[in-house]
Order: C-alpha cells, then structure tokens, then sequence
C-alpha cells in the first residue's frame, strides 16, 4: 500500500507548492510583463520560459524526492507534480472567468489567464492544453531526471546558456556588432530575440564545451599545476594584461547603453569594496552607509558647483575634500557606536544614514545643502582638455577608482590590521584580550569604509551632474549589504561578482525593475540554502589552496 | 559578590594553581586579572606595575596572557592566523606602510610568520598551519589556544582548566607540556584545574578558593593535609573528579 501511495504522493505534495507559486507569480504580474521579451523569436517569450522553467524545475523537485527511487515511480511522480501545478492554474482561470479578480490583482489581466497562461490558445481547449503540456512538462523531466549525470549536466547548462543569450541580448547584440562580422550576428539574432537557429548553435556550442572540458579538463589542470612556478606567473601576468585591455576598451567595443551598465555597476564596486572592509572584515554591520556615499557627493557638489558656494574649483580639487569629510564622518560616528554590538549596531547606524538623508532634505539647510532642489551643475574631471562627461569616458575613472579600492583592501586583508579587523569580527573580548585595540581599530575599519565611499560619491555627482537627497536614501546600503552577502562577505572578487549579478543584470532587464526587490529577496532565500557562504567565497580560496590539509578537516 | 578580600601573590617562573569548588570565583580572579571585569576596591599589580582599571589589551601588552575555560580561538581564522593576532601588539605595521607594503613591513611580516610557524611547531601543529581552526579537533584547539597566549610574549600564563574534557593520556601530555612551557620559555603559568591529579602534580603552590575568599594556601602536600580544605573541597573532590 505505502509503495503504492509513493506513485503520486510526492508530485501531488510538491505540485501543490509548485501551483501556488505558480499563481502567485501569474497575479502579480510576472508572467504578463516578462512576455514582452522575446527569448526565441516569435517562438518563446521570456515569460513563456520563466512559467516553463518554474514548472520543470517543480517536477524535477518532485522526481528528485520520490522513494524509493524506481524508474516508473520517478516518472509518475514528476507527471503527478505537473498536473497538480497545471491544475491550480486551471483553478485560476476557472476563477477568472466567473469572478473579477482585478478588483483585488490588478494584474489578472484577460490576456494573462486567457491567453498568456494557455500558451495563446483561447477557450476550454487552452484549458486542455495547459493539462497536456503539465503533463509533458513532468514526463519529459522524469525521464531527464533519469539520465546520467553528465548528459543532465549538459542539457542543463546548454539549455540555461541559450536561455540567457536570448535574455541578455541588449548585452550580446553590441558585443557581437561592434566586433564581430554582421553574419554572426545575423545567424544568431533578429531585432527581437534569438533565432531558432542561433539558440541551437548556442545550446551546441555549450554543450560541445562542457563535453570537452570534462575530457580534457583535469588533463589541462594537471599541466599548469605541473608548469614551473616562474612560467605560471609569466602567464599570469599575461592574463592581467589581456584581462586589462579587455578592461580598458570595453566602453567603445559595447556603445553606450552598456557602459552606463558598467559605471553603475563599477559604483556599487567601489560601494561595496567600502562596506566589505566594515562589515566584511571587521564584521560591523553598518545600515547607514550611505551617508558616506552622499557625503562624499555632497562636498563635490558644494567645491565644484557654481551654486550655492560658488567655488567652482576642479573636480580633482574636491577628491581630497570629500574623502577627508568621508573619513571624518565615518570616524565620528564611530564614536558613540564604539559600544555596540549585531543588531543594535545596525539600528544605530541606519538611523545616521537617515539623519544625513534628512538633514540634506531640510528646508533649514536649504541655503547651504539645496534642500530638495538638490545641487546642480558638478563639475566634471578634466585631464589636458579631455573631459570625463558621458558614461564611456566616466567609465575610466571609475575603473581607476576600482582599481585603487581593490588594491587597498587587497594590502589591508593579510596584514596586521587586516587581522586585527577579523579577530574584532569573529570575537571581540578575546581580540582585545590579544592585544588589539578595539578603539583604534574599529575607527580604522568605519573611516577606511567611509573613505570608498566617499570617493563613490564624487565620482557619482560628477557623473550625473545634479544630484538629490532622495538618491541616498536606505535601500542603497540595504543593496550594497546584499550584494555583499550575495558574492560572499569579505571576500574582493564576491563584491564585484554579487554588484554584476544585483545591480548589473537589473539594468539589463528593465522588465525586473518592478520586481527588483522580490528578486533580491528570492535570491537571497535560495543563496543562503544552497550556497550559504556566498557566489565567490574567500574560504574556497583557502581550500583551494591548501586542499591536501582541508582533507584532514573532519567538519 | 563572587571574590572578596582575596590577596594572592605568585611567585616568578612557578606554576601557582587555583583551585575550588564550582563557583568558588576562580574564573572571576582570572577576569579581574586579565581585565575583563574591574575590581570595585583592591588592587593588582604585576612586577611594579598597577593593573586595576586598564583595558584588557593594556593588560595583555604588560605580559598576562590567558587561555579559556571553554576554548576561545576565532574559528573562521586559519591556526597561523590565530596564532599571528596573537602577536599584534608586538608588530608595528602602519596603516600607511602596511597600503605601500614598505620593506619595513615586509620584513615584519615575514618574520612574525617565521615566528608563528615556531609556536605552531612548538605546539605540534606546525601540519595543520592553513587549516581553518574550527576544522581542528579538540586537542590541537587547546594547544593553539595555549600557541595564541604564548604568541603575546607573557611573563605570566593564566590557563583556566587546560585539560577539561580530556582523557587521562591526553592529560598526561598536556602537564608535560604546562612544565615544558615554565622549564623551556620560562613563563610563570597560573592554573586552574578541577582535576586533583593535575594540580598535586605539576603545581608548586596552590591557593584554595572557596566562596571567593582564600581558604589555605601551599604546597601540594601542604594543601593536602589541611583539614579546612579536606572539609571544604578534597570532601567533595571525589565528586568533583566523577563528573
């Protein structure tokens, strides 16, 4: 009996939370939005493969917890799980046509439930149809399921790849016409979408790489860990020089739309290199950061606009200026949070970042600070007549700003304060017990944090040219905690990944802008269960590293 | 009130135990020696100097080092790592020079690493250097502890219950271990130990604690045949060993 029951008992459990997510993600909006986006021209809207791929990764969750794990009983299963989760569609549009449900989901459109949700096909056959394709969705992911893993793998990656391609065209098509000849392009491309062609040459092209490097990979380890020391650094340079010049003429090879994507993300670069010193390494969580942030814009804006202070003094003048009032602030709200610890830390700094905030907004200050009016007119940065201005030439001082950040916080990680600052974050009685001042050393971390993102700040008011107290408000730190924790606290390169993933590919996919925050949060959920220690760890390094002496590690 | 009227004064180069029932304020002393706590009247003085009322990392300069009763490493550090915050106050690596990586902090740094991988060596660790110190088993996590306190350059080692949860050989080691840091570095060690065995035979002297107040102080067999302590703990001791 207990064996019987294991044919449908773990779809339908599944397919239940599979079918309310599903309906969910159908009311507000998701799916309606998302379909203006052609993933596969005329064939596939980014929409249509969202609602697909939730419903095959619903099946495959329901095929991977099926036990005993028997062929025919993995297959049921997963069809089992597509059912349910088509059914409770099927709910919905029944739902739909006999009540108004936009009185209380304004996005319960007509054409979502009686088109999108069917796959354009109106009426009751639409309601057969989503049946049918749940019903397919799970045997065709149960027999996958079924496969060895590397051919999964493969189709998993491949598949993904080609569905990314056709969701980041904006990032692809200039990369491909600026460089490349037309017909590339042509083949892989149209106006709206990849062709059909195109997104099988991708998914073969992944495929054919993934295959490869599993063959060949561990050989071509095995060679460069078997290279002499001294060639190994030789081609390591290389790589940076390349990687560099890549670097440097990116800006012209991908148009402007992608450089203003990469100054926003570089920003939040410099940002969260900043915070990453605080609460990264020192382990201080700071909800206010911000304020650095608006200072540093702030101070630019007073030097180096004609209004208000009518300094009009260079941008390069005002760089010193605002990282010393950036250090100042950061150093002196140090003070009288010295004491505190976790979450009260925390609450006393992001209320900080919100006095800042409002003391920018007060109609008090408004003769000094502008009010809500803002500051206009920031100067931008010239060098011999070349003048920073659009977002391809801001990009470079930017790059440069990174470039130093990185290289600061690379120096301070293994050094003396470095480890002071972890030994405060992991334990502070015995830190001060070891001989490490609390005091100082905190005040190093906050005025070094602020300092970054100090500099951010010039560079920002530079670029936009006017700035607003409503640009510095709360959710820019709470986005440069996240990315943080995203890319892996306290680690260099999980900054500059988790800033690409959070701010970049938001820029990318203007439809996300709406669902920004439910994304973060999604991702956030699913980053700390499945890979709690973030996208780039610094630790994985480490083990990396010394692989022979982590083997020993029993935990 | 935990301790009260206690004077105690330990001689130079001797392991001087502290013993007492549970809640006797052993602990207690320890913290208002190393500064964690402040003694509301008394005072503290090591070699000459006042100790009362300085913060913990003043303390620490001075030359206390102390290990703790339930282990205390950073465990998200590697063992060196630990053992090189335990030399921080001996470094002098500027903010600047450590950005600008001067030859000066160069040097330094190569030489506390020099002398990180001695202490590890001295403690049998010198293998598991990179190995993250929450990955260690238990007893190589005392034995850093002790590497990280050693790393301060103390005159005087306070250990709260260095053998807590170990078994009698592990114990054994550990005692030839306490003597070989007085006989080989000579540090004077203060103990505290709830295992008899331990305290009769490695101590030179011992205080007994009971209430927060000095009970008996002496040698081993001095203590031993003290009718007051034999009342008040060695009564007990049997019980106290069991657990």
């Amino acid at each position: 009996m207990e064996q019987i029951r294991a044919i449908w008992r773990y779809g339908i459990k599944v397919g239940i939370i599979g079918g309310i997510v599903l309906v969910l993600m159908a009311l507000i909006g998701m799916i309606e939005v998302f379909t203006q986006r052609q993933v596969i021209a005329d064939i596939i809207s980014m929409g249509h493969a969202l609602y697909l791929a939730a419903g095959l990764f619903i099946c495959y969750m329901a095929a991977k917890r099926t036990t005993p794990a028997k062929p025919l009983w993995i297959i049921s299963n997963s069809i089992f799980a597509g059912l349910t989760t088509a059914f409770f569609l099927v709910l919905l549009i029944i739902l739909g046509r006999n009540v108004n449900l936009r009185m209380m989901f304004i996005n319960a459109s007509d054409l979502l439930l009686n088109n999108l949700l069917t796959f354009g096909v109106e009426g009751n056959s639409g309601i057969l149809l989503l049946l049918y394709v749940g019903m397919f969705t799970g045997l065709i992911t149960g027999c996958f399921y079924l496969l060895p893993k590397i051919v999964r793998t493969v189709i998993l990656w491949s598949l993904a790849g080609s569905a990314f391609a056709g969701v980041l065209q904006e990032l692809i098509r200039p990369i491909l016409t600026n460089n490349f000849p037309d017909a590339i392009s042509e083949w892989l491309l149209t106006s709206d979408g990849l062709t059909m062609r195109g997104a099988l040459s991708i998914f073969i092209f992944i495929a054919l790489a993934i295959i490869s490097w599993s063959i060949k990979g561990a050989g071509i380890k095995q060679g460069w860990q078997g290279l002499p020391k001294k060639q190994q650094s030789t081609w390591r340079t290389i790589g940076t020089i390349i990687l560099l010049a890549i670097i440097l003429v990116a800006p012209w090879r991908l148009g402007l739309f992608m450089s203003e994507v990469m100054t926003i993300v570089g920003l939040y670069v410099l940002l969260g290199l900043g915070l990453n010193i605080v609460v990264g390494y020192a382990g201080l969580l700071d909800l206010g950061y911000v304020a650095f942030f608006a200072i540093g814009a702030y101070v630019t804006a007073l030097i180096t606009s004609p209004e208000i202070m009518n300094l009009n003094w260079s941008l390069w003048a005002a760089i010193p200026f605002a990282i010393f009032f950036g250090i100042l602030a950061g150093v002196l709200l140090g003070v009288p949070v010295l004491k505190m610890r976790g979450d009260y830390l925390a609450i006393a700094t992001m209320g900080f970042g919100e006095i800042i905030r409002l003391l920018v907004l007060s109609d008090a200050l408004r003769p000094f600070l502008g009010g809500s009016q803002g500051i206009g007119k920031i100067a931008k940065a010239q060098v011999l007549g070349f003048v920073f201005k659009g977002p391809q030439e801001i990009y470079y001082l930017i790059i440069a700003g990174c470039i130093l950040v990185i290289f600061v916080s690379w120096r301070l990680k293994d050094s003396r304060i470095g480890r002071a600052w972890k030994a405060m974050r992991e334990d502070e009685d015995v830190a001060q017990a070891m001989g490490i001042n609390l005091v100082s050393n905190k005040l190093l971390a906050f005025g070094t944090g602020a300092g970054f993102a100090a500099l951010s700040g010039v560079i920002f008011g530079s670029k936009i040219g006017s700035i607003y107290p409503h640009s510095f408000n709360i959710m820019v730190s709470i986005n440069i905690v996240c990315l943080i924790i995203f890319g892996g606290i306290g680690s260099i390169p999980g900054v500059i990944v988790g800033a690409a993933a959070l701010i970049g590919l938001p820029e990318l996919l203007r439809e996300f802008a709406e669902y920004r925050f439910l994304v973060y949060g999604i991702a956030l959920v699913v980053m700390m269960l499945i890979r709690p220690e973030g996208l780039w760890p610094e630790e994985a390094h480490k083990r990396e590293l010394h692989k022979g002496n982590a083997k020993e590690a029993p935990g | 009130m935990a301790v009260d009227g206690l004077d105690i004064e330990i001689e130079e180069k001797t392991i001087h135990s502290v013993i007492g029932p549970n809640g006797a304020g052993k602990t207690t002393f320890f913290n208002c020696i190393t500064g964690f706590y402040k003694p509301e009247a008394g005072e503290i003085f090591l070699e000459n100097h006042s100790l009362v009322g300085l913060m913990p990392d003043r303390i620490v300069r001075l030359g206390i080092a102390r290990t703790y009763q339930n282990i205390r490493l950073f465990p998200d550090l590697t063992a060196i790592e630990n053992v090189l915050v335990g030399m921080h106050a001996h470094l002098k690596s500027s903010y600047l020079g450590i950005i600008l990586n001067t030859p000066f902090v160069k040097r330094e740094e190569q030489e506390a690493e020099d002398e990180a991988n001695r202490l590890l060596k001295f403690v049998n660790l010198e293998t598991k250097a990179n190995m993250l110190s929450k990955h260690l088993p238990y007893g190589d996590q005392r034995r850093l502890e002790i590497a990280r306190a050693l790393a301060t350059r103390p005159k005087l080692l306070c250990l709260d219950e260095p053998t807590a949860g170990m078994n009698s050989g592990e114990t054994q080691a550990m005692c030839d271990f306490i003597q070989s840091l007085r006989d080989d570095l000579g540090i004077t060690i203060m103990l505290i130990e709830h295992q008899m065995r331990v305290v009769m035979g490695i101590s030179e002297i011992i205080t007994v604690l009971d209430y927060g107040k000095k009970l008996a102080e002496g040698t081993p067999d001095e203590i031993k045949r003290n009718p007051k302590v034999i009342e008040a703990y060695l009564g007990q001791g049997s019980a106290a060993q069991s657990h």
